[in-house]
């Protein structure tokens, strides 16, 4: 599979699915706005890494997914648990502490796991995903199973030694794996570090087939997810996808966001928005009309306030259960 | 005049050799730098180098026999010119086979002075060295468990490091056994990954002081994801290789980490000495469901011990074994420090003072239990280790006793320890920095002020 650009392709003709398309987006968007509003009510508290303006990325990804395939991600992995079809009641509980929470209030924001969505973390520290990722799916090879592995990441996070160590390992063990990354243009407190090689250059440099696409465009990320899986399931190794795409929000809530201006996350938010973007297709191709939109947007409303209200109702975790999973019995 | 080729000691930890193969014969003229012998350690197998000119004389250890000891004469060179006696024929000078080496018994380690062998009476017993206990471990796991395998720097064509691995890729293939590049954090995590996803995986490092590069996946991923998914995601994982000073191989490469490991929540930890707890307990820590950090000593590798010949030997966690009982004082050790433990109790015996020495085994779960209940017998404590007395496993055994024990104690607990520094090369500075004997003896004196 040679290096190309997914926006260079011809559209495809849009379709029923992509109805399915706007309605992920719109409640991994929602979904987020509503963990800001209870951050700031202090409801939730500690690190909070929102996704807003990166939905199209995990969204696509996931339409190009079997069942069975597994994935994983970092802390800012609300948006890839919504997507991988985790109940936003368990995760927005998690988010306020609860007994009820995905990971009974022991994780929090950043350490969400959900075994049945073949969704492996939730992981704080940068980068770490990324072997466990490749173990995941080497897992999957030894158990004669045909699955491929997501293994999202950051541009910052791509950086760190271990990432490069893991292209080395995946691509010498021929690893089922789809390395996204996702490139929303800053790191934690700066605006993305002018690097004389590009974040695919580093995946080249050691084997993989790379493909970078237009993050911001849903069906385009859904399309090079679409290649790029079918190369890794066909067991030829892994492969890199870099989504180029921009995060709205602060590296985290308590992050000031210094290194850009207002206007200048406005302006992207009114040329590129993912959501807005596909509205629009959905309306010129005749596939949903203004009021089809508007009900999708109201069932997506009452998911994410029913969340909000069972979260605020749960019980927290009683404090004679400290103890409780330090070690796995058995 | 005749100069002796002794037996070279080539890695830091090698006591004796086997010739397997002589390039040179009777009577052949060598330079400096040519190749003379091929030396098969219990490592591995290395060529052997004439350091001076000559012509080989004698051969005293002929090709194929027992190992012989470092140090012991193996060929007689002669200068080049020297024409005082002929060369004598192979047939003449072979010399007599060397007796064969016998290991010397571990001190202590007589079946009557063991009061809980930890297997059933009457089991078969056959000696062993630690090294083959482990790879028959992981031999019998992999046969048991088609869930386990086995990652790790030079662990499949290597047959290992320090040979611990052999005969795996053999029997099980490259899937089972993997071989990897030097990158311990990729490796740690691609282990973790996959123990998460129902494999059990053990990760071989090359040496502890290595896993310092993967240390956020051993912690951050392996040890706390259970109870941050609260109770979803085990992860079934031995991390395992040699810990501990090794002989002459400095500050970076003889860290104890058995106090680091067992800090730490999520973690089990084992640091066998005997070569039955080496297989027990391998065979218990890939068994279990949590990750485990199981540390081994280069100095122990090739030390025999007595194991019970068993389908099935499997040592629980969190049981401390009582290698001899005494009634005037209890020493606490684990590791390579039980070496210099059950010395000072045998020389403490001869002297009429009869030590209790309990091997820890494992230091999380940590059996305090066991040192207790020897306290309220004995009265006092002595604990020793190889790591660093600050936030030391004997502090920590120190400070529980004392709490589980305060009445029956008649003198403050006594910890014996590795020196407070990073290990130096020089042999005189690295002897001075283990304990000894001697240091657990003058621990003893101390609690018994006498």
């Amino acid at each position: 599979m040679a290096a190309r650009d997914g926006t260079d392709r011809a559209p495809e003709a849009a379709s029923d699915d992509d109805v399915a398309l706007y309605r992920d987006m719109l409640l991994i968007r929602r979904f987020e706005e509503k963990a800001g509003q209870l951050y700031g009510m202090g409801l939730i508290a500690g690190f909070c890494h929102l996704y807003i303006g990166q939905e199209a990325v995990v969204t696509g990804i996931e339409a190009a997914a079997r069942p069975g395939d597994q994935r994983i991600t970092s802390y800012r992995g609300h948006g890839h648990m919504l997507a991988a079809g985790m109940d936003p009641a368990a995760l927005m509980a998690e988010l306020l502490g609860r007994e009820t929470g995905v990971s009974r209030g022991r994780g929090g924001s950043m350490h969400m796991f959900g075994r049945e969505a073949g969704f492996w973390g939730g992981h704080g520290i940068v980068g770490a995903q990324v072997p466990i990722g490749a173990g995941v799916a080497l897992a999957q090879k030894q158990q004669g199973r045909h699955a491929v592995t997501f293994v999202y990441f950051g541009d910052a996070a791509a950086d760190q030694g271990q990432v490069a160590e893991t292209y080395r390992m995946a691509e010498m063990l021929r690893l089922p794996v789809l390395f996204v990354i996702e490139n929303n243009s800053f790191a934690a407190g700066v605006a993305g570090a002018a690097a004389r090689s590009s974040l695919l250059d580093r995946a080249r440099a050691y084997g993989l087939p790379v493909q970078s696409v237009d993050g911001m465009d849903v069906r385009a990320v859904r399309e090079a997810a679409r290649d790029a899986v079918l190369h890794a399931r066909a067991g030829k190794g892994p492969v890199a996808l870099e989504a180029r795409t921009y995060r709205y929000r602060g590296h985290s809530m308590a992050d000031p966001a210094k290194y850009r201006t207002r206007d200048e996350a406005a302006r992207v938010r009114a040329a590129r928005d993912p959501i807005d973007g596909l509205r629009r297709v959905l309306l010129e191709a005749g596939l949903a009309t203004e009021d089809d939109l508007r009900r999708i947007d109201r069932e997506v409303k009452d998911v994410v306030s029913a969340a909000a209200d069972a979260a605020r109702a749960a019980p927290e975790p009683a404090a004679e259960t400290l103890h409780a999973h330090v070690v796995a019995e058995g | 005049m005749a100069t002796e080729i002794r037996m070279p000691a080539l890695s830091p930890a090698m006591e004796e050799g086997r010739l397997s193969r002589w390039f040179v014969a009777e009577g052949d003229a060598v330079e400096p730098g040519d190749v003379i012998a091929e030396i098969e350690t219990d490592k591995a197998t290395l060529e052997f180098e004439a350091v001076a000119a000559g012509r080989l004389d004698r051969i005293l250890v002929p090709e194929g026999g027992d190992p012989v000891k470092v140090d012991t004469p193996i060929a007689l060179l002669v200068p080049a010119n020297d024409a005082t006696r002929p060369a004598a024929t192979a047939a003449e000078s072979a010399a007599p086979a060397p007796a064969p080496v016998t290991r010397p018994r571990p001190r202590g380690a007589r079946a009557a002075a063991i009061p809980e062998p930890g297997w059933p009476a009457g089991a078969h017993l056959s000696p062993l060295i630690v090294r083959e206990a482990l790879r028959d471990a992981l031999t019998e796991e992999m046969r048991r468990d088609e869930s386990v395998f086995v990652i790790g720097e030079e662990v499949g064509m290597a047959e290992g490091p320090y040979r611990v691995t052999q005969g795996l890729l053999d029997a099980f293939g490259a899937a089972r056994v993997i071989d990897t590049p030097v990158t311990e954090a990729a490796f740690a995590g691609i282990g973790v990954g996959a123990a998460f996803a129902g494999q059990r995986p053990v990760v071989e490092f090359m040496n502890l002081s290595f896993a310092l590069q993967a240390m956020d996946q051993i912690v951050n991923s392996a040890a706390f994801t259970h109870y941050m998914s609260g109770g979803e995601i085990a992860c079934p994982i031995v991390f395992r290789g040699p810990n501990g000073a090794a002989g002459r191989v400095g500050a970076q490469h003889a860290m104890c980490f058995a106090a680091w490991f067992a800090h730490i929540p999520g973690l089990r930890v084992v640091y066998p000495y005997a070569a039955s707890d080496a297989k027990g307990l391998l065979k218990a820590a890939i068994r279990d469901p949590n990750p485990v950090i199981f540390l081994e000593n280069e100095r122990l590798y090739g030390k025999s011990f007595e194991v019970p010949a068993l389908d099935d030997h499997v040592v629980a966690f969190g049981r401390a074994r009582i290698w001899r009982s005494g009634g005037d004082v209890t020493l606490a050790s684990y590791g390579p420090a039980m070496a210099a433990t059950l010395e000072a109790a045998e020389a403490l015996a001869d002297d009429g003072i009869e030590a209790e020495v309990i091997d820890l085994r494992t230091l999380r779960p940590l059996d305090v239990d066991t040192v207790a209940q020897s306290v309220t017998r004995t009265h006092r404590l002595v604990t020793v280790e190889e790591g660093w007395p600050q936030g030391g496993i004997g502090a920590h055994l120190a400070a529980e006793v004392t709490r589980a024990a305060f009445d029956w104690l008649d003198a403050p607990v006594a910890s014996v320890t590795g020196a407070d520094v990073p290990m130096p090369y020089a042999e005189t500075l690295e002897r001075a920095a283990l304990p000894c004997a001697e240091d657990v003896i003058a621990a003893v004196r101390q609690v018994r002020y006498r």
